[in-house]
Formats: C-alpha cells, structure tokens, sequence
C-alpha cells in the first residue's frame, strides 16, 4: 500500500568514503538533484550541491529538516486567469524534479511516513505524492546525539533504516556500511554497481551512538487520554509558550497548513503554506469565537495531535524525536521534558 | 499531473441572488462545466469550500436539497475577506466550489418519524437544506415543526420560503424575533428560541430534532429538548469549525480526535456528549 515504504530484505554493501564522489556524479548524471546539509552561516539546511566537498561536516543534526524537498513551505496548488467574468484554472505544470536526499538523519527520513500518513488518509494529495515518488532517500546513521534527542523513545533508532532507500553507516576506516532497504535504493545501486563492493561482516551497532529510551509510548498514551481535562498540566507547561510557531515550522513530522490567493487583476495562484497550531489565529471563527483560545489550548492540542489523535487516526505518531522544536524553542521548552513529566504524573 | 488535485475548485456560475437580511445572500450556483454538474451529487448535511478568486476560500453547508438538481445554494452573511468579496459578486460572475464534503443528516432512517427543527439566526441554512428535503418527500416523514428565530424581523432569513411552508398546511412553522426586535406589523411570538420551544411543547416520542444556532442558543435549547423527553441520540446537530481543506489534513477544525470535515459536521447529542469541549 504505501509503496515508497515497502521493505525488501535489506542488502549489505560498502561504499568506500572516495567512492561518494564518483556516486554523486551518476546521481547528478542520471537527471536527479542532489540535496544535502550545507553550513550557511550559522545554520545547517539541505540544499542542492554537486560535489560531497559541500556538504557540511561534523554535526549532530541539520539546523531545518528536509521536509521542504516533499512538502514546500509554500507551494502553488494551482493558477487561475481572468477572463472577462470568466475564470480559468489551469493546474501546476511542473513536474517535480526528481531528487535524491543524501545524508538526512533516519529520524528525519522516518518523517516523510508521518507526513504520508496525513496526505493519504482518505483523500490522496496528488500534489504531495507526485514529490514523494520521486525523491530518494540516502541517510546516515547517528554517530553522535545530544540532549535533544529521544528517536528511540518514539519507534526509532540511530541507525534505524525504516523511510530509508539506503541507510549508511560510517565505519572506523571513514567507509560506509550501505544497507540497501528498497527498490528505489536498488536504483541509485544500479547507477554504479562498480562502487557498491561486498560489505565486511561487521556490526553497524557498534558505530551507532547508546540512547536509552526515557518514556515508554503505551504509558504516554495511557497517561494522555486522561489528562485531557487536566487544565493545570497544560497551563503550567505552556505558561512561558509565546505562540512563536517555530516548534511546527522546524518540525520534520508536522503537516499542519494554511491556504492563501496571492493575485493581481491578470490572475493569480492558491498556495498552501506551512502553519503553526500554536498562532492564536489559527482556529479563530470569523464570528470572533475561538475554539483553542488560550494558549494552553493550543499546546495541549500540539501534544495530543501527536501522541493522541495521531496515533488513532493514522496509526502514525506525529514525532520522530528528532529535537528540533526543543533545540530552536526561544524560550527552552523542551518536548522530551514535558512528555516524561505527563508520563510521570499521577493519575 | 496524472492524478486529480483535490484542492482545485470547480467552476460554478452564479445563477440567482436573493438578499435575505442586511448582510445576508443566497447563491443559487450552477456548475459551469455542465459534464461536471451531472456527475455531480451530495446528501443533505454536507458542506463545501466556496472561493472567489483572488480572495480565498471559506466552508459553509450546501443550503438547497439533493432533491432539487441542477444547481446548488450556499447562504452566507458579510463577515471577513471572502465573504465580503462574495457579497459584491453579481449574477453571472464565477465563483470556485470544492465539495462535497463531511458525513449526512440519515435522512433514510428516519422514515415515518416526526421531524423537530429548531433555529436561530443565521444557521437555518443548513436545516433548510434538510427542511427542503423532506417537504420533497412529504410523505415519508409524520409531523414536521419548524421553530425558528433571530433577533430582529429583517434578520430572519428565508422570509418568503418561511411564509410558504406556513400556508403548506401540513408543516408547523413557529417564526419568533427576540425582544424588542419585533416591528409594529409583526404578529408572531416575541421571544428566545428555548422559550418558544418550552411553550409549543412538541412531542419527543417517536421524534427527531435538529438544533442550529448560536452556542448560546443550543446550550439553553439542550435542556427544553430533555425535558420534553428527547434523548441524545435523537437530538442533531451541526459543527461549524474553521477549516481550509475540508479533507481532513490542515489540522484546524479537529475536536479532540474528531475531525469535523471528515467526521462531521452532522452530529448526535450522544455524540457530541462523548467530545471533549473544545468547540
């Protein structure tokens, strides 16, 4: 069913760490982009490169996702023409490019499954698909964590290969352990069979970093469904919240958006552009009634979409542990802190 | 793109505009592509996403019946961008429709049942829808009352239809204004929606009632309607929650785990009793 994901038995190679050159030419040359973490500036996001002389070196996690390779933070739905008292519509032409996501964290590859799980629940955004079928993804396993960190307390791992096409793990030699997970990975393979050589039989785990889970799923879940009404909770772990939004906008598993018309009297474009489920604004009635006006509403809601309705809805939870909405939070809310504190209260 | 683009609108032209109250329209819309229009069908309760180019889109109930084909009518009152740009669209303009979308009023189960409808303001709209519906099919259905309010005569809406199914003979219409907003010519009651409804008393055994309106309105109608003896699973109603997709993705018109668009907007009272409060 969901195709992109289906696992094969996962084939063991090595690819040398002088190979990557020569593997970033076929990718180039076989009519995909490229896209991998660049230092610009102070921050670390996926842009497109040529060479893995760009690509950043030494971090523990990209600054921004690659969540806009699949799902743009902004993107035309489609474009209309006025005509007379006429309107036509006329849908996107561009195809997406086909692309290739090379050294993504797998808690970040784990993302696109999230994202999926919403856009085709029932009605299936075309839009979103189209850009997922066409996009590889090459990740590298988790040398190193911070205090962030808690993939392996929501069903993930450092050198977890689930929403991977080829998972690498680097080795003391400074080569990879390439895990061929799918068809699609198989493909980037076939590109250069030559530099894709038999792997030692060495254990990836020991190249992976030690992350104890710190909150067992079931007991969050349990703990959620009857803290709801537990008005103290939410207003004490909010209180400092300033409704910023940059929780969602840095989040890898967050879907949440709005849509606008930007036109001119010629015509104009729909977009759908990322939103936060922390702006006051965002469940506000035209009437002037607001369902989630307070701002622990609105926390409460980001908590319980991802590790309550989520979970039920889609069968996915919403979060991937990778730490961003704490790491960039301005006023240090940390997620992983009020899980285990919703999981320790009493009941 | 192969696949079909689920947020692209169709095209619907406008066919007839009725002014209800101050700031108050009805559309009757026909599908601009006429293929388009035969293919198309809906059930009573359903909703969609009107656009005006250039402005955006906003979500309210298909206001006329399945049983009437060929065309559509939504009814909106003059409040933020869109509508306000729907409000200076002439006859003849096109606008954008996405739909249908949400769960139905199970007008099939209620064959041979009385029918309640209770209103207020500008939320007959998507009882009309329903009230259209089974008028069309008289006979299926016993009883039928509509009580119905707004705070002044020029707000209510539906004036001439109102006065029609008045004079039908086999419909109870029960139309009140709040106080003080009754004209000197007016005749009906003067009086809040629960009141009204306290007084005509309608039975509860072997009725259904629907209940739209202001929360205000429901939450003073929700024990008149117990106390006459109707029970949460016989009582509807609607949910109105800020959407942008209608297809159950944008995350914004969810109560709890509920999602309006999809799972809603037509509700029990059982239903909405097992919900968190967070609408």
């Amino acid at each position: 069913m969901l195709g992109t994901f289906e696992k094969m038995d996962i084939e063991r190679k090595l690819l040398k760490k002088d190979s990557l050159d020569k593997l970033f030419e076929k990718i180039k040359g076989s009519g995909r982009r490229i896209l991998a973490p660049v230092q610009k500036d102070n921050m670390i996001t996926f842009e497109e490169v040529s060479s893995p002389g760009e690509l950043a070196q030494d971090y523990v996690q990209t600054t921004l996702s690659a969540k806009g390779a699949v799902f743009p933070r902004c993107e035309e739905l489609f474009s209309y023409k006025f005509e007379g008292k006429d309107v036509k519509v006329e849908e996107r032409k561009s195809e997406p490019k086909p692309t290739v996501i090379f050294g993504l964290r797998p808690c970040d590859a784990a993302s696109f499954a999230v994202l999926n799980s919403v856009f085709s629940w029932d009605y299936q955004d075309s839009l979103f698909k189209s850009r997922l079928e066409k996009t590889t993804v090459i990740s590298v396993s988790c040398a190193k964590a911070d205090e962030y960190c808690f993939c392996t307390s929501v069903g993930g791992g450092p050198g977890e290969t689930k929403g991977s096409d080829i998972l690498l793990t680097q080795i003391e030699s400074g080569d990879y352990l390439a895990e061929i997970v799918t068809e699609k990975g198989r493909g980037i393979v076939a590109l250069a069979p030559e530099l894709f050589v038999p792997a030692p039989t060495e254990d990836k785990e020991r190249y992976l970093v030690k992350l104890p889970k710190q909150f067992d799923l079931k007991t969050l879940n349990e703990k959620l469904a009857k803290n709801f009404d537990n008005t103290e909770l939410w207003i004490e772990q909010s209180l400092r919240c300033l409704g910023c939004g940059a929780c969602a906008f840095v989040c890898p598993a967050c879907v949440c958006f709005d849509m606008q018309d930007e036109a001119n009297k010629k015509g104009g474009v729909r977009l759908r552009c990322w939103d936060s489920c922390g702006f006051s604004l965002f469940t506000l009635h035209t009437s002037g009634h607001n369902p989630r006006s307070a701002q622990s509403q609105r926390w409460r809601q980001r908590v319980m979409h991802k590790f309550a309705y989520m979970p039920e809805r889609q069968n996915f939870i919403g979060c991937v542990g990778c730490g961003r909405c704490s790491r960039l939070c301005p006023v240090d809310m940390n997620l992983l802190e009020h899980l285990k504190e919703i999981v320790e209260s009493r009941d | 793109m192969s696949a079909e683009n689920i947020y692209k609108p169709y095209l619907m032209r406008i066919e007839k505009i009725t002014e209800e109250a101050p700031g108050v329209r009805t559309f009757r819309l026909v599908f601009a592509d006429e293929e388009e229009g035969k293919n198309f069908a809906f059930q009573a309760g359903q909703f969609g996403l009107y656009s005006v180019f250039g402005e955006g889109e906003s979500t309210f109930c298909i206001a006329s019946p399945p049983t009437r084909k060929g065309y559509i009518e939504c009814t909106f009152r003059e409040m933020g961008r869109v509508t306000k740009a729907l409000a200076k669209c002439e006859e003849g303009d096109i606008i954008g429709f996405r739909g249908p979308y949400g769960n139905i009023f199970p007008l099939e189960d209620w064959k041979g049942k009385n029918l309640l409808f209770i209103a207020g303001g500008i939320a007959l709209p998507p009882l009309r829808c329903v009230i259209l519906n089974a008028l069309d099919l008289r006979d299926r259905f016993k009883e039928i009352t509509i009580i119905y309010g707004a705070r002044t005569v020029a707000d209510l809406v539906y004036k001439h239809e109102l006065e029609e199914w008045s004079k039908r003979g086999d419909v109870k219409v029960i139309t009140t204004v709040d106080p003080g907003g009754e004209t000197p010519d007016w005749k009906g009651p003067v009086g809040f929606v629960p009141a009204v409804l306290e007084k005509a008393a309608p039975k509860s055994e072997n009725t259904i009632a629907l209940v739209c309106g202001p929360p205000i309105m429901i939450k003073l109608t929700l024990p008149v309607l117990a106390r006459l003896g109707f029970t949460p699973e016989n009582i509807f109603s609607t949910l109105e929650n800020r959407m942008k997709c209608g297809v159950g993705k944008c995350g914004r018109c969810n109560v709890g785990k509920v999602f309006v668009c999809k799972d809603g907007p037509v509700f029990t009272l059982a239903q909405l009793n097992t919900m968190p409060q967070e609408y």
